[in-house]
């Protein structure tokens, strides 16, 4: 077996392959036997480095130096200089701005620095189809340790201790889940994992999925043993293709070592688990709605009691925790619970995953301790707003969770401040808006999207929700009328307090928040008709800039109404009377001649 | 004729796949739609005749979940991202980019067949938004300029 001297840790995840991931690191190989190194300089094809922004990334260990934005162009003098020379490529790492100076050590970049990794433990640093590295680093010696040392009770004990809360967004604390499902009477015995992600703007799940199948695993063996369960089901959506194959041939290698399957390690516990893919449908993310699924049914949630710990899939005591969840249980019977407890605040404890995205300068996946400010996030973390304009609102916990203006960025990340604001910690999206997002057509993103995933069956939530987004496209048309504000809170309190699962429980959050902190924007909209963030089409008034304007002709090309006239080489004029306010010509303009107010 | 027995056939080695078990519904139905690329009636009819389950409940079940067409899908499929983080970096306006190139409605094919577009929300992919995914790759960082030029890379 060869002795590597270096490796190359190459991002294969979603956002990296998307922009030639895999065309770079077969480059890479290539270029390496070329240059006769491929003995000394091992290429590795890993998950999801979070840093999405930049891709494709590239690690070198183990001096740390990390590539960005890499083309196969790149390639041939990439390895030259470094691989060859021992001279690292200034070129393609990664600086702030054009104007900074690079940093090249990954440990020395903002977007990584703050953050501590748990969950994301061995993200950007195993292949996640070779079960050995995983191995290597520690994998499968809590469950080992689980297996060999500790009684069920012990694990209990120790969950308990650590104060881990549920990570899919209710935060229940997940050692007190175990321990009702190990009491409930039934058998056989049920694990879940939760991996219908579905909250627009957040993908952790997906990313632990693809980079680190393993760690959802092994977390899901402890709680099979502390519980009592042999069975797994890990749900995951269809969407998520890369992610489905990467955890079917998880299961393989590890049924193979004998950590899954009957007397694993020769302990006599038994505990397998499978895919179920889901159909599609953002309310299966409710646990009872989840597992209607399962049994092949309309994921539609039902009234709780039975929990599913006592009654669950096929009436059966079932555990259900999502993706992150899982990943963060082997680390705590690890390292402890004091250590785990270590980190975070009085009632959160431990790190949070948050897909950090919208108009920030680095975007990405991100794992911080609990306590971090909203602030440090956006702009220690994330470089602050691009174009250096001014930071509006982040929206945390989707269409369950709220907007959080930029007065209160001082907001410390634990379940119950992000409560106090309206927001929840949720599934941990965090989408920045700046000056230029429109909070009224948030809020009327949000409720469409509630309303055409509401499954049906509660009269508020199905019809509510589509009469409160009625209303806030009225607004944002232009046609708003000041009643409707009355009418907006109202519907919110009877869709909150009548509706049976969290969907129509928190669908209003989304709306009440932006009322809250942005009544103003409300009032432009429907006293002044006026989109003060240029957003609301139908508010918009689109005109030419005679100074800029080169006469190239291409609004007038572009313009379904033919509302744009003008000679070649001349100004052109745009007739109000025919404009249907679609955009275009502001999109196709080279010039930034297309005004719009 | 031909065709109706290729498709019962198709639906009988997928129900067989899946051990015949009504459980595994949308399992089997994931599986006609990658096969067919939608849920052909006659084939739910199967299904259901096969599973011994009211047809009601199947179609119940194709109706529910956003993933299952009931119509034939062009060859390739356009999803325009418009989860929050596309929404506000503009991905309402791809998606009329795309209305205006291909000239028909959400979900139904072009007449050559070549493609059918939807909205769908969020695909997991925010580091790079706005995207649009063809088939099963994904298009990151793309404008409404960007359409034609994504589009002319599949035939």
């Amino acid at each position: 077996m060869d002795r590597f001297r270096t490796h190359c840790l190459v991002c294969t995840g979603t956002g990296c392959v998307s922009n030639g991931a895999f065309e770079v690191k077969r480059a890479l190989e290539e270029e390496l036997k070329r240059r006769g190194l491929e003995h000394e300089v091992q290429v590795v094809g890993t998950g999801c480095n979070g840093f999405c922004e930049r891709g494709p990334v590239m690690l070198v260990q183990p001096e740390g130096v990390f590539y960005q934005q890499l083309r196969v162009e790149d390639v041939p003098n990439l390895v030259e200089e470094h691989f060859l020379k021992g001279r690292p490529v200034n070129d393609l790492m990664y600086a702030p701005t054009k104007k900074d100076e690079t940093v090249p050590l990954m440990r020395d970049i903002g977007f990584f620095k703050d953050q501590v990794l748990v969950a994301l433990r061995n993200r950007g640093r195993i292949d996640p189809e070779v079960i050995e590295d995983y191995v290597g680093h520690d994998g499968y010696a809590a469950l080992e340790k689980v297996l060999t040392e500790m009684t069920p009770e012990d694990v209990l004990g120790e969950m308990k201790k650590s104060g881990l809360r549920g990570r899919g967004g209710a935060g229940f604390p997940t050692g007190l889940k175990w321990e009702f499902c190990r009491r409930a009477t039934g058998h056989p015995k049920y694990i879940i994992c939760n991996g219908d992600e579905g909250d627009p703007g957040a993908f952790m799940d997906r990313s632990i999925l693809e980079a680190d199948p393993h760690s959802v695993l092994e977390g899901m063996a402890i709680g099979a043993y502390a519980i009592g369960a042999e069975h797994g089901i890990l749900y995951v959506r269809d969407e998520y293709p890369l992610a489905i194959k990467r955890v079917e041939i998880a299961i393989g290698q590890a049924r193979n070592l004998g950590l899954l399957g009957s007397d694993i390690l020769g302990t006599g516990f038994s505990f397998d688990a499978r895919v179920v893919r889901g159909g599609g449908a953002f309310v299966c993310g409710e646990e009872t709605a989840l597992m209607a699924s399962i049994e092949g049914r309309e994921g539609r949630p039902r009234f709780r009691p039975p929990f599913p710990a006592e009654k669950g899939v096929w009436g059966k005591p079932t555990n259900i925790n999502n993706v992150e969840t899982w990943a963060n249980v082997a680390p705590i019977i690890s390292r402890g619970a004091e250590w785990f407890a270590s980190m975070g605040t009085e009632t959160s404890k431990g790190t949070k995953i948050f897909s950090l995205v919208g108009t920030v300068n680095n975007s990405g996946l991100v794992e911080v301790p609990m306590g971090i400010t909203i602030r440090k996030i956006v702009f220690d973390i994330g470089g602050g707003i691009p174009g250096g304009r001014a930071f509006k609102a982040v929206q945390i916990g989707g269409p369950s969770g709220g907007c959080i203006p930029a007065e209160l960025q001082d907001t410390i990340i634990d379940y119950e401040s992000l409560a106090r604001t309206g927001a929840i910690m949720g599934s941990g999206g965090l989408v920045v808006m700046d000056e230029r997002t429109c909070m009224v057509d948030v809020a009327r993103y949000f409720l469409e999207f509630t309303q055409s995933e509401s499954c049906g069956k509660c009269t508020f939530c199905r019809i509510g929700t589509k009469r409160m987004m009625e209303v806030l496209t009225r607004i944002c048309e232009g046609k708003g009328e000041p009643s409707d504000i009355a009418l907006l809170e109202d519907l919110a309190v009877r869709i909150r307090d009548s509706s049976l699962c969290a969907l129509g429980q928190t669908a209003p959050n989304p709306v009440l928040t932006t009322l809250k902190y942005f009544r103003h924007e409300y009032d432009a909209h429907i006293q002044e008709k006026r989109c003060p963030s240029h957003v609301c089409a139908a508010l918009l008034v689109y005109g030419i800039d005679p100074d800029k304007c080169t006469g190239c002709t291409l609004c007038a090309r572009v313009c379904p109404v033919n509302a744009i006239t003008g000679e070649r080489k001349q100004v052109h004029t745009i007739n109000q009377a025919l404009c249907i306010k679609c955009g275009q010509c502001y999109t196709a303009c080279r010039f930034d001649a297309i005004t719009r107010e | 004729m031909q065709h109706d027995q290729r498709l019962l056939e198709d639906t009988d080695r997928i129900l067989a796949r899946n051990n015949h078990d009504a459980n595994a519904l949308i399992a089997i139905l994931q599986d006609v739609q990658r096969k067919v690329g939608y849920l052909p009636i006659d084939s739910l009819r199967r299904i259901a005749e096969t599973l011994r389950v009211p047809l009601s409940r199947v179609y119940a079940v194709a109706t529910f979940y956003k993933a299952f067409k009931l119509k034939p899908a062009g060859r390739h499929i356009v999803k325009i991202c418009l989860g929050t983080a596309c929404h506000i970096k503009g991905g309402g306006e791809i998606m009329r980019a795309m209305e205006t190139e291909l000239n028909v409605k959400p979900e139904e094919a072009t007449p050559d067949g070549r493609f059918s577009y939807e909205a769908v929300r969020c695909v997991g992919c925010c580091g790079l938004a706005p995207v649009i995914m063809v088939d099963e790759s994904f298009h990151g960082k793309v404008g409404a300029k960007d359409v034609k030029q994504v589009l002319a890379k599949y035939s």
